[in-house]
């Protein structure tokens, strides 16, 4: 059993991705073993109607995924109504939000993004930070984005013990050592999505408890199989397999330590 | 089964010495279903290296390969900055000795005519030319002088794809691997479409969906070609650009093994090694 942490519905904004219609983005992961995973949606990014953007996000989900995607609604901070938003998410009962920082121009120190982690983590929602959707060497030269600064985290993380936050595509923004105090300072979780290097999961588990780790995939925008074949690279040990691919966003998703 | 364009034997492998981490490489290419891979550059990574670190870093693959020539084959790293005594390396690695191709990087823009007796030579020794080239986006940080023009972010040495366009119209008989597909693939893709001894290179970046259906609606099957950049990279997010890709078998078959084959074939033949 598999659950991706790490999809989006809709559409990239600057190329069309083979297959990104709600349909096949549902049935690829599905063929090859997923049974469910938590979707984002990419109309999050540049879209200022984020509360158009999440009600379609829940209808997509419930009439092309039914029992299989999960919705993961956005909320930007730094719009004075954020908080309209979140409620409007929380009462389409979203088990959490996605964050964009570096698309939505805020630090991970701001007095609103902490207000919102609080809000979260007061009322029992996951937190998903995307930290790096594109390689800045390849984004479009009229949007390019300042990568997110990661330094903050720790001790934001910690000034909220409730706190359950996902750092979704991490690789090459949190450097090991930054990593680890990151990890340590509360109860967080990275993907694998944009882990690299050879064998890079079994090296991640250098710094980040299996525990920790979640089955991502950046599905539609990177293909599916990467991640899959990261697993394969790795050669994990069968329990820590099972926990990365599944076991570990149940007890996420449940609250459960 | 697979043939990967694209290895290197730099520190991402544990291992002192070439051999060691060799046969971590090969440990991995196993797991993953390779069976040939090309092996190019040092234990270290030298952007510009002088005459006595190129001789070492070709030693260096000199090495990693003396266990593994039925698995591995080595290109030569040559720096055109240095063209005499790329020349000599050239000939003492590929024509005296069992590498089959040659590694160009980022020492030097490959429109230089510096690269001229380079190309030359290794089109008559038969070797396989491979040319790093990005188009990178320039940084935020690089301020806002010409950055939308293609490849602003590009080190100063730094090849792009309209490099080689340039090389090849100089060198019309030569052939020669486009490295990462100039980074921003919709670009390279494009850039190189008119000459067809011009294949591309699909490794060393993010494993972005639409880049080898993009390649093969372009360039035909023919002149893609599946390299890893590992140990920078993983096997598998390079692989998964083509299991992944919603192309017919038969292109994936091309651009695994049979199109880099056909690459070295002449001059294993003149070698007397098996392909």
């Amino acid at each position: 059993m598999t659950i991706d942490v790490n999809v989006h519905l809709s559409h990239w904004p600057f190329r069309r991705l083979p297959g990104d219609e709600p349909a096949e983005l549902v049935s690829q992961p599905r063929r090859l073993g997923v049974q469910s995973a938590w979707a984002g949606s990419f109309d999050a990014l540049l879209h200022r109607d984020l509360a158009g953007v999440n009600s379609r996000l829940v209808e997509d989900c419930r009439r092309h995924g039914k029992d299989f995607l999960v919705p993961f609604g956005t909320v930007n901070p730094l719009m004075p109504f954020w908080d309209d938003d979140y409620n409007r998410c929380r009462e389409m009962k979203m088990p959490g939000l996605r964050l964009y920082p570096a698309w939505h121009g805020y630090s991970l120190n701001h007095p609103e993004f902490v207000k919102l982690l609080r809000k979260a983590a007061g009322d029992g929602m996951i937190v998903q930070i995307d930290l790096r959707l594109e390689d800045e060497r390849t984004q479009h030269p009229l949007v390019r984005l300042q990568p997110v600064a990661p330094a903050p985290l720790p001790e934001v993380v910690a000034a909220i013990p409730r706190l359950r936050l996902v750092l979704l595509n991490h690789f090459g923004i949190l450097k090991p050592e930054l990593l680890s105090k990151t990890i340590a300072a509360g109860q967080v979780f990275v993907d694998i999505a944009t882990v690299e290097g050879v064998g890079g999961i079994a090296k991640l588990l250098e710094t980040v408890p299996a525990a920790r780790v979640l089955f991502g995939s950046h599905f539609p925008f990177f293909y599916f199989e990467a991640a899959e074949l990261k697993m394969k690279e790795s050669n994990l040990e069968p329990a820590i397999e099972k926990a990365i691919r599944s076991e570990n966003a149940k007890r996420l998703l449940t609250g459960s330590q | 089964m697979i043939w990967d364009l694209h290895c290197h034997i730099t520190s991402g492998f544990p291992g002192r010495t070439p051999e060691e981490r060799m046969a971590q490489l090969i440990r991995f290419a196993d797991r993953m279903g390779i069976e040939r891979v090309c092996v190019y550059m040092g234990m270290k990574t030298i952007v510009d290296p002088n005459p006595k670190e190129l001789r070492q870093q070709n030693d260096e693959v000199l090495q990693a390969l003396s266990h593994w020539h039925d698995r591995a084959f080595g290109f030569v790293y040559l720096n055109p900055n240095y063209p005499e005594a790329s020349l000599k390396e050239l000939e003492r690695c590929v024509r005296d000795g069992p590498m089959v191709g040659v590694k160009l990087w980022v020492a030097c823009r490959c429109n230089d005519p510096k690269l001229d007796p380079i190309i030359d030579r290794a089109t008559e020794l038969q070797a396989v030319i491979f040319q790093h080239t990005w188009f990178k986006t320039a940084p935020v940080a690089q301020g806002n002088d010409n950055w939308t023009r293609l490849g602003a972010g590009n080190a100063p040495g730094e090849s792009s794809p309209q490099d080689v366009v340039e090389l090849m119209k100089r060198h019309p008989k030569a052939s020669i691997i486009c490295g990462h597909t100039g980074g921003n693939w919709e670009l390279g893709v494009r850039v190189v479409r008119d000459l067809p001894n011009v294949a591309v290179d699909l490794a060393g970046s993010d494993p972005t969906r639409g880049i080898t259906e993009l390649a093969v609606r372009e360039l035909g099957p023919e002149r893609v070609i599946y390299g890893s950049d590992i140990p920078g990279r993983s096997f598998a997010s390079q692989l998964a650009k083509v299991h992944g890709a919603d192309i017919a078998e038969a292109a994936k078959k091309l651009i695994f093994k049979e199109n880099l084959k056909r690459w070295l074939t002449p001059i294993l033949k003149d070698k007397g090694m098996k392909p």
